[in-house]
């Protein structure tokens, strides 16, 4: 692109940019620590095997993700069936289940000890393990599954918004050339949609290799594991950050992969996906079977979890009702949606340059952004520790050396350390997210804009904020039910006396007493949804 | 432009929440980095606040704990750490971030095979390594821990994790004893003798060997307890019998949960009454009564239910020597793949 943008615009992004890069930069410095022997060992039992894990568990998911979230995201946008307005937004609760919640409550139902199998021995009179065959849900392919249930949204929404936001007239010009319906699936809505698949499925891919919470409770071990391991039990953070170094790595090479796969494929659409939208009429069995697909997506997703949960706060609401969750669900809620704010503005504004900024560097500046997102939570929470504790020992020293007392822990000590957490850890979903609707529209709007005398700033505000709205939104959105959920960095770096919900479920799960917990958890995912719906409106405005 | 408005008010809130948690507090405080569960040290620290008008503020997380206190330096609030495990303990002495205590009511109270040689650690209760077998297929049998390898066990062993904190130091605890080659093979043959692969935790062995999956497993006596108050969770473990292994030689192994003063707490008095308080009579039997731990402190009674499975011998190997086998016997559960 030519447009001049005023020098403020790139040096602003450039520093948001390596501001959210600090972290990262503090782990790759910690990496070249002397621990090599530990490395050395490692590699020469485990790592391989959970190297492979890793791979398998990444690729898993996301293609399964891929696999449920784009069939439902096109049936929901583009066609009309028997409870479609209800899979418009339930398609999104799974979401709002913090993933390590769904795994306990499956293994609790799918395990040997749990109610199905041993219902199913006491029925068929089998008495021990060797008399069926049952899949065994601690397994990869069970971690792969759960972590594909609560994940697919992401596929889901995003490839929605690419969706509604194609231009209709090209799939209607598809269909009055004589295009089936599923034809111009094929031909023309997916290959439009691919730049958001791929960001989305890339976005899953990230989330499942830093998850540890899930692939710890099946018993997988993977790179995550072998994280946590060196740093907590041989005792070396430079080992651990190596190992950081080596999955960000990994993951640079997937997502190349797809970049290349690409290649230089561009569309861009006229119209604004303002049109009204006309959908295809499912009928007959056709609308059945997609209602069905999308209702058992949905029951695995999000019914049975919170069913179990339901029943759990029931059972244990007289022990576990606390009232302080009005205080928790406000904290959580406050800082979820300011963090979705900043992430949202910082998308934009790396977003806008990347698009206008005539040197091809600008590429780099989301993508260094971003990579906070697959670091495993509590080593990026070290990572952002590292560089606000050095500010606040510098600001400290300063003050000192006048003989005052300084301000004491200013920055690591207090929510602004969780806030810049999580902003680091999410801000990779807004820019994605942003990213994928911008690529859509057409650079000649651009320069017609510019023709006509606008600075790249108004024509921000007033014509491409405008396209993108709905990316915006499913950005912000994304952002704030994640920040709902967090666990690692808040446990880690809250002040005293500050609980968010995530927190104060995780101390009963983390000692095996979910049942506990189950009341907190119903509210993490209540007011997470709320929002979700709301804006989930703002999404369908134009259809 | 709404989004601006919307993004200033939330900025705004969150700086003047900033603002509130960073006002100096005039009122008498400790602040606690908890490895422990907030929710298992509240009653001890209610009735202490109760009794003294000391403010206990707690921030509990399983990981990084220490890396925060290194970070912090001397400007950290956190005056005192609390732990699960006695690796967490050795960690923060070897990384020098606390500092000793000389208290004659903590050396009173706590035996001094359960506390650093320097004071710049205590103990505060006793895990017990057990192993759960059950009541039909196993009975209440004589077991060591050297058992679980042998060809008996074969196919019948489930446990969680080998690189659970409770395992690795058990583990280490046998490189103490049988040295490293020795402990190498009882891994092996404890590996190869499993009914399924290491995963789930403490209850879910327990669920498992009440359901006949295995008929053994590794555990901690404070979990099999916590079932027995758990009324859906009870009729399962009472299917299962707690064992105290190696009753005939050198004992049980045991771990334990402990307390360190932080290098640079800033409210060390008040600390150092806290830390005199945990060890003392009222909180120790609420550790006891509550959480159904083994109290530190010789003459508090241990609860009822625990005092039902009956007195045991544990081996008095020092702490510190399990913390210092704990990289070999780590080293080893990667070598033997125990977990793959």
């Amino acid at each position: 692109m030519f447009i001049q943008l005023s020098k403020k615009w790139p040096a602003f992004s450039w520093l948001l940019s390596l501001l959210l890069f600090l972290p990262l930069l503090a782990i790759v410095w910690q990496s070249f620590g002397d621990d090599q022997d530990v490395f050395a060992q490692l590699w020469a039992t485990v790592l391989p095997d959970y190297l492979v894990n890793t791979l398998l568990i990444v690729l898993g998911v996301a293609l399964l993700s891929a696999v449920i979230g784009v069939p439902i995201a096109w049936l929901v946008a583009m066609c009309q069936f028997p409870a479609r307005r209800f899979y418009v937004w339930g398609m999104l609760l799974p979401l709002a289940m913090p993933s390590y919640v769904v795994a306990f409550v499956y293994t609790d139902l799918l395990e040997y000890a749990g109610p199905i199998q041993t219902s199913l021995r006491s029925y068929f009179g089998w008495s021990n393990a060797q008399d069926y065959a049952f899949f065994d849900v601690r397994t990869l392919s069970g971690a792969a599954v759960m972590l594909a249930l609560v994940l697919y949204p992401y596929v889901y929404l995003l490839a929605r918004t690419a969706f509604l936001e194609q231009s209709q007239s090209l799939v209607q010009s598809a269909r009055l050339l004589g295009c089936s319906p599923w034809r111009s699936f094929w031909r023309i809505s997916l290959p439009l949609a691919r730049p958001a698949i791929a960001i989305s499925v890339a976005l899953v891919a990230m989330e499942s290799l830093a998850d540890f919470a899930v692939v710890h409770y099946f018993a997988v071990p993977t790179l995550t594991t072998a994280v946590y391991d060196t740093w907590l039990g041989y005792g070396s953070l430079a080992a651990a950050a190596r190992l950081s170094v080596v999955m960000l790595a990994v993951l640079f090479i997937l997502i190349s992969i797809e970049r290349i796969g690409r290649n230089k494929q561009r569309h861009y659409q006229r119209g604004s996906g303002q049109e009204k939208v006309v959908r295809h009429q499912l009928t007959g069995i056709k609308g059945i079977a997609a209602s069905v697909f999308c209702g058992v997506i949905f029951m695995a997703g999000f019914g049975v979890p919170f069913i179990s949960l339901l029943d759990m706060a029931i059972n244990y609401f007289d022990q576990s009702w606390n009232s302080q969750f009005l205080e928790y669900s406000f904290n959580s809620l406050l800082l979820a949606s300011t963090v979705a704010l900043i992430c949202l503005i910082i998308a934009i504004v790396l977003g806008f340059f990347k698009r206008l900024s005539a040197s091809k560097s600008s590429d780099l500046a989301p993508k260094l952004a971003s990579t906070g997102y697959a670091l495993p939570g509590t080593v990026l929470a070290i990572g952002v520790l590292i560089p606000l504790s050095l500010f606040d020992h510098g600001i400290n020293h300063f003050f000192e050396s006048f003989g005052i007392d300084g301000p004491g822990l200013l920055l690591s000590g207090t929510v602004f350390a969780i806030a810049a957490g999580y902003v680091v850890r999410f801000s990779a979903i807004a820019i994605g997210s942003v990213e994928s609707s911008l690529n859509k529209v057409s650079p000649s709007i651009d320069m017609v804009t510019m023709t006509l005398g606008l600075s790249p700033l108004k024509m921000l505000f007033k014509v491409h904020l405008p396209l993108i709205k709905k990316g915006c939104f499913a950005g912000a959105l994304l952002v704030f039910i994640e920040s709902m959920k967090e666990l690692p960095a808040a446990l880690l770096l809250r002040p005293f006396d500050y609980e968010t919900l995530a927190t104060y479920v995780y101390q009963f799960v983390s000692d095996e007493q979910l049942e506990h917990g189950a009341l907190a958890a119903i509210v993490i995912v209540i007011v997470g949804l709320i929002p979700l719906i709301f804006l989930n409106r703002s999404l369908e405005q134009q259809d | 432009m709404k989004s601006m408005i919307a993004m200033a008010v939330g900025i705004a809130t969150l700086a003047s929440s900033f603002s509130v948690l960073s006002a100096p507090n005039s009122e008498k405080e400790v602040n606690i980095y908890s490895y422990r569960q907030a929710f298992l040290i509240d009653p001890v620290v209610a009735q202490f606040e109760k009794d003294t008008g000391i403010n206990v503020n707690v921030v509990f997380a399983k990981k990084g704990l220490a890396e925060r206190l290194k970070r912090e330096g001397k400007y950290t609030k956190a005056d005192l750490v609390l732990t699960t495990d006695i690796s967490r303990l050795m960690e923060l002495k070897d990384k020098k971030l606390v500092s000793p205590v000389e208290s004659s009511i903590i050396e009173n109270n706590v035996p001094s095979h359960l506390r650093d040689p320097q004071n710049q650690w205590f103990s505060l209760t006793k895990r017990v390594r057990n192993i759960y077998a059950s009541k039909e297929r196993v009975g209440n049998i004589a077991i060591t821990y050297e058992d679980l390898a042998t060809d008996k066990y074969k196919g019948k062993i489930c446990t969680r994790s080998g690189k659970h904190p409770y395992t690795v130091a058990l583990v280490s605890s046998m490189v103490a004893h049988h040295g490293e080659a020795e402990t190498e093979v009882w891994l092996t043959k404890v590996k190869e003798n499993l009914a399924r692969k290491p995963q789930g935790n403490d209850r879910g062995q327990i669920k498992a060997i009440a359901a006949g999956q295995c008929d053994v497993s590794l555990g901690n006596s404070y979990y099999f307890g916590n079932m027995h108050t758990n009324p859906e969770q009870k009729p399962i473990v009472e299917k299962v019998n707690i064992l105290f292994p190696n009753q005939q030689n050198r004992g049980s192994h045991i771990n334990v949960s402990g307390m360190a003063l932080t290098k640079y707490a800033p409210h060390k008095a008040d600390a150092i009454k806290l830390m005199e308080y945990l060890t003392g009579d009222l909180a120790q039997s609420i550790y006891a009564k509550v959480n159904l731990e083994y109290p530190v402190k010789p003459s508090v009674e241990v609860s009822p239910l625990v005092a039902s499975w009956g007195e045991f011998k544990e081996d008095e190997l020092p702490m510190i020597e399990i913390a210092k086998h704990r990289k070999t016997a780590l080293m080893l559960l990667d070598k033997v793949k125990f977990d793959l």
